[in-house]
């Protein structure tokens, strides 16, 4: 495979700054990729629109001020000219976005997401946008209107979910980085089953401006990458205080990069949580996790296990307060301002109407599901014992969390309980498809921030797991510091990514 | 198993705006009846002393100069509109009565 | 179909009212509540909205501090408590009006609650109206409904929806039952509504013109049988948006319910709508929402927390409160009851009060709004404030009457000039030539003239009858074009015919 789409993001800008390899020659090669393996039958399907034009142009536009030398092209971003796909929820001009509906199929947003406006701001040049589940509902990718995304590890099987599109596009090497956004394991999740790196900032660490909201109070929009090194990078980009964002914290982000360039867990308390293993996770999971548990002990780290006792109840809180939020953020969809409209086939026509039919025909059943759930938690009658006792249950779950961090630096547990499934198992059984998300979901219930970076293949399928770490709220560099160590130790012990283990996609070069 | 009936999937689904089929309001209701029989632990999880907690970081007084910034041009505010008239959003008859 | 209705005496004999108001007032900040947007009216359409106030996808809500801020004045002059801590909540419910469709507004936690104001009927009687609450909101966007014979939503075709007024701040003031009001209830209703727009309007925290919407009512109204105490079901009257109808939805609705409940039937509680026209109300279509709004804590906005110290600060810049500074301005110009209600009633009190500061007597000042400028205005058809008259112009219009410069007659052709604009009350005099003659010699000679014209008139006078001498005196005015001192020349004419005044 061609160098400059195998490359990571951090080696990318060094070529580009030491003028090895032009801007455009990188988009193109990526662009290249793209048309390699995404279409077709039994393409990736990761990108829902490719944005060919705009991406050559930017990167055209970053050569020719690094050409041209002097203060502008000191001032580039250290990741000007390194292309980056953006999850198909985050509203860009010029670009469709779609949320994965076709309730908002062919809308044209007027104004950039805050991330996006700071990627211009930076010359990355956009590639497209990816494929996600219908607003960012589901494990899979597979609840997308437009077609599943496939794993390139196993064409038939799911690439994770919601951010699946993003996961894939980079584990396929058709983006070296990407933009994900995690509510309950959207970015983690999706990152263990492609063999990626995902990261979920603290909430708030990162402008939500733009990014369609799905549960406003869990949302966050975070990194893909296939290295520790260029999440830090990309967070670092799209971090900050943004004025637009009412929930967006002052705190400066500033460290991560540093952090991911010094990895080391030498001294440091790591805390196994007890809750998160066991029942429901898969052997060839538990035994890599347990590998990785076993090299951070060696390389210095004290092992202590804790206990979050409340995490039982975070899959179910989560499962009321989601779509609760669900139920009132996809309220504006009904065809009046933006988007779909469909007339009822029969009966008068009046906009109550017009409205449960457009509806009816916009929303695909897991959004539909997840509406009528909410609605029903936040009904007259329910609220208190559904959204008033999740809302306690939040309460708990960050007491855990405190009580682990009292005891730990850093905590540690398998990102996902399976390695990815076939496309098609579980599509029928919403019950066994939220349980993706149980060891990720304590996070977005906290706000804490959690990372995924490859652990190793499974002994009994051979795909990817994924290995999550937590830090406290705020301590994003922390997890920076110690994904970059455990990377460094694994990929010492592969020889290599464990991406160069993947199967070659789409023509041998 | 949570009683939920067909009515209230047809009452839920009327608040929600989304109309369904007979056949749909049936399916709705098994799985929702699943679902709500999965996260019902939840309701006893937590005490009368324990605090709600809405907002994962707790922030307050976040508020914005009264400054008037950036408007949309019609165009803009209309370019997605699925119908419209005199600049204006246009939408079907909100009564269908007389 | 018209409702039947007893007479308001009829049912005043039966029944006692209960009232209940909440009454939104759109506050005048630059911006909106939770967007950048301009808050203008009268802009066309769509103009003054951005992504935010469209409910476009993706946008987030920032809470405008100056809205804030009114909002806790407003609290104060309610005599509200101010909550050290609240937020806001969704407000679910589907209407093209409504971007998100919901509102973002308060609910478990407003910001100010537990208030009163007294309000002061035409006859001085003060009735105490306790507040419940007053919360922050947004305001929804402007349907228009096209298609049907009378623009009503009725019958309409369809409707055009303008964003601009959606997200403009409201604060919402809930009053508690208003019990005891008897048959002043109509009259209370008015006055009530008319005290919130004048506080506001003080407090220079809303335009408060309620034919803009600026403060709109919806009032409540139950009756229950004399002398009972548990309150009867309630009907809801949407957007009564004068005092006027205020006023007569009020009255409405008790004699409506009194029906009902004199021919032994039950009230249904609902909405019910506001015909100016027709000075009645109908059902409104009940809402299937209506019953369940699914208010849960807006997760996109954090809490406020007003320190005491932004409170007392707050309260620091409150103006006098208007029932209070009636009763210190009325005191200081010594007025009578009656002259200080009409003064009141003409919307001239602040007129007056920068007269009488800019040098004018109490009594010129009332003289002056009330007997020339008001009556001006009405012909107009504009406040009198409007006529652009200054404290300055009828200063010095006044002293040039006292000091004998100009007869009334006169200075009422002066006032004339200033309104047309013809510049100061000296200017305007100059440039019109209006000259009280008062020079006795010019004079002389237009009384020889009329007494001689009305020889019989003048033998009257002579022979004592002095109260003739007023048509002898109108022709001496008639000759000097009103610009003569009547009372010199009723002096120069007895002295000329040799009779005692
Ligand atoms: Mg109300
Ligand atoms: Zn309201």
């Amino acid at each position: 495979m061609n160098e400059l789409i195998t490359s990571t993001a951090a080696q990318l800008a060094e070529k580009l700054s030491a003028k090895e390899v032009s801007s455009e020659e990188v988009a193109q090669a990526h662009l290249d990729r793209i048309g390699e393996v995404d279409g077709g039958e039994r393409g990736v399907h990761a990108f829902l629109h490719v944005n060919s034009e705009e991406a050559l142009a930017v990167a055209r536009e970053v050569d020719a001020i690094r050409a041209a030398g002097g203060d502008d092209a000191a001032a580039l971003h250290p990741l000007a000219g390194v292309p980056i796909a953006i999850k198909d929820l985050i509203v860009t001009v010029g670009q469709p976005t779609t949320a994965g509906s076709r309730i908002l199929e062919g809308w044209m947003s007027p104004y950039d997401a805050t991330v996006i406006k700071k990627i211009r701001a930076a010359k990355l040049p956009i590639l497209g946008k990816t494929n996600l589940d219908e607003f960012a509902m589901g494990s899979s990718t597979e609840h997308s209107a437009f077609g599943p995304t496939r794993n390139p590890w196993d064409l038939d099987r799911i690439p994770g979910g919601s951010g699946g599109g993003s996961a894939a596009a980079v584990a396929a090497f058709e983006a070296p980085l990407a933009l994900g956004t995690d509510t309950g394991g959207s970015i983690r999740q999706p990152g263990a089953v492609t063999g990626t790196v995902g990261v979920k900032p603290t909430y708030g660490a990162v402008s939500r401006y733009g990014a369609i909201a799905m549960a406003s109070s869990l949302d966050q929009i975070g990194p893909v990458s296939r290295s520790v090194l260029d999440a830090a990078l990309l967070q670092e980009l799209i971090g900050g205080h943004d004025p637009f964002d009412s929930t967006s914290l002052t705190d400066p982000f500033d460290t991560l990069v540093a952090a991911a360039r010094n990895g080391s867990v030498e001294g440091l308390r790591i805390g196994v949580v007890k809750e998160l293993g066991g029942e429901g996770y898969q052997a060839g999971v538990e035994a890599r996790f347990r590998d990785a548990v076993e090299l951070l002990r060696g390389a210095g780290a004290q092992v202590v296990e804790v206990s979050c006792p409340n995490f039982k109840y975070a899959l179910g809180a989560y499962y009321l307060i989601m779509p609760s939020e669900v139920s009132s953020n996809l309220a504006k969809f009904d065809g009046v301002r933006y988007g779909l409209r469909v007339l009822p086939k029969d009966g008068p026509l009046t906009i109550e109407r017009v409205m449960g039919a457009t509806r009816a025909a916009g929303f695909g059943d897991e959004a539909k599901r997840r509406i009528i759930l909410g609605t029903y938690a936040l009904s007259a009658g329910y609220y208190d014992a559904y959204y008033g006792s999740a809302q306690k249950v939040r309460t708990l779950i960050q007491r855990d969390f405190d009580a682990a961090f009292a005891q730990a630096d850093v905590l540690i547990s398998p990102t996902a309980p399976t390695t990815a499934f076939k496309l098609g198992e579980k599509l029928d059984d919403p019950l066994a498809m939220y349980l993706n998300d149980v060891a990720t979901i304590p996070a977005n219930l906290a706000g804490v921030p959690g990372l995924s970076l490859p652990g190793g293949l499974a002994d009994e399928d051979g795909l990817p797991v994924g290995i999550q770490l937590l830090a406290p709220a705020r301590e994003d560099a922390r997890l920076y510091r110690v994904g970059a160590a455990l990377e460094s130790l694994l990929e010492a012990q592969w020889g290599g990514p464990l991406l160069a283990k993947a199967p070659v996609l789409g023509g041998v070069k | 198993m949570a009683e939920i009936t067909r009515d209230d999937v047809a009452h839920l689904a009327q608040l929600a705006r989304i109309e369904m089929s007979p056949e749909e309001l049936d399916k709705m209701a098994g799985e929702l009846a699943h679902i709500v029989d999965a996260v019902k632990s939840v309701s006893e999880a937590a005490g009368p002393d324990v605090p709600a907690t809405s907002h994962p970081i707790a922030l307050s007084n976040v508020f914005r100069e009264d400054t008037v910034g950036h408007v949309l041009t019609p165009e803009e505010a209309l370019s997605g509109a699925p119908d419209a008239e005199d600049d204006r959003f246009k939408v079907p008859a909100i009564l269908d009565e007389e | 179909m018209s409702d039947a209705t007893l007479s308001f005496d009829e049912a005043m004999e039966q029944f006692d009212p209960v009232l209940g108001f909440e009454v939104h007032v759109e506050l005048n900040t630059k911006t909106k509540m939770f967007s950048s947007a301009p808050n203008a009216f009268g802009d066309d359409p769509n103009t003054n909205v951005n992504e935010v106030d469209l409910g476009m996808p993706g946008v987030l809500p920032v809470v405008n501090k100056a809205a804030v801020e009114s909002s806790i004045k407003i609290g104060l002059a309610l005599n509200c408590e101010i909550a050290e801590s609240c937020r806001f909540a969704r407000k679910n419910y589907f209407y093209p009006d409504t971007p998100k469709n919901f509102q973002t507004s308060q609910y478990d936690e407003p910001i100010a609650h537990n208030g009163w104001i007294d309000i002061e009927l035409e006859d001085g009687e003060v009735f105490r109206v306790e507040i419940e609450r007053a919360h922050m909101e947004e305001d929804a966007g402007k349907l228009t409904h096209l298609g049907g014979a009378t623009g009503r939503i009725q019958g309409a075709d369809y409707s055009l929806v303008d964003y601009n007024r959606a997200g403009v701040p409201l604060v919402e003031i809930v009053t508690k039952p208003i019990v005891g009001a008897g048959r002043r209830a109509p009259e209370l209703a008015r006055a009530y509504v008319a005290a919130i727009r004048e506080i506001v309007k003080n407090l220079g925290v809303s335009d408060a013109r309620m034919e803009r919407g600026n403060v709109r009512c919806d009032a409540n109204v139950s009756l229950m049988p004399k002398g009972a105490t548990k309150f009867g079901i309630r009907s809801e009257t949407k957007n009564v948006n004068s005092l006027r109808s205020v006023e007569h939805a009020v009255r409405f609705e008790i004699q409506r319910h009194a029906a009902v409940l004199a021919a032994g039937e039950k009230v249904t509680q609902e909405t019910r709508h506001w015909h100016e026209d027709t000075r009645t109300t109908t059902s409104g279509r009940p809402k299937s929402d209506a019953d369940d709004y699914r208010y849960f804590p807006e997760p996109d906005l954090v809490p406020i927390h007003a320190s005491r110290e932004w409170v007392e600060s707050l309260r620091a810049q409150l103006p006098e409160p208007p029932a209070e500074r009636r009763k210190r301005l009325k005191a200081a110009w010594g007025y009578s009851d009656p002259e200080f209600r009409d003064v009141v009633n003409a919307g001239v009190m602040d007129s007056i009060e920068e007269t009488i500061s800019a040098g004018a007597s109490a009594a010129a000042a009332r003289k002056w709004w009330m007997g020339e400028i008001v009556g001006r205005a009405k012909v107009a058809d504009v406040d009198p404030a409007e006529l652009g008259v200054s404290a300055a112009a009828i200063v010095e219009l006044n002293g040039l009457v006292e000091g004998g410069k100009l007869n009334n007659k006169m200075a009422g052709q002066v006032l004339d000039g200033v309104i047309a604009g013809e510049g100061t009350p000296t200017q305007v005099m100059e440039a019109r030539g209006l000259v009280l003659v008062s020079d006795d010699g010019p004079l002389l000679e237009a009384i020889d003239a009329a007494l001689a014209a009305q020889p019989d008139v003048a033998e009257k006078i002579r022979g004592g009858k002095t109260q003739a001498v007023g048509a002898i005196v109108g022709g001496v005015m008639k000759a000097t074009r009103g610009q003569a001192d009547a009372g010199r020349v009723k002096e120069l004419i007895l002295e000329r015919l040799g009779v005692e005044a």
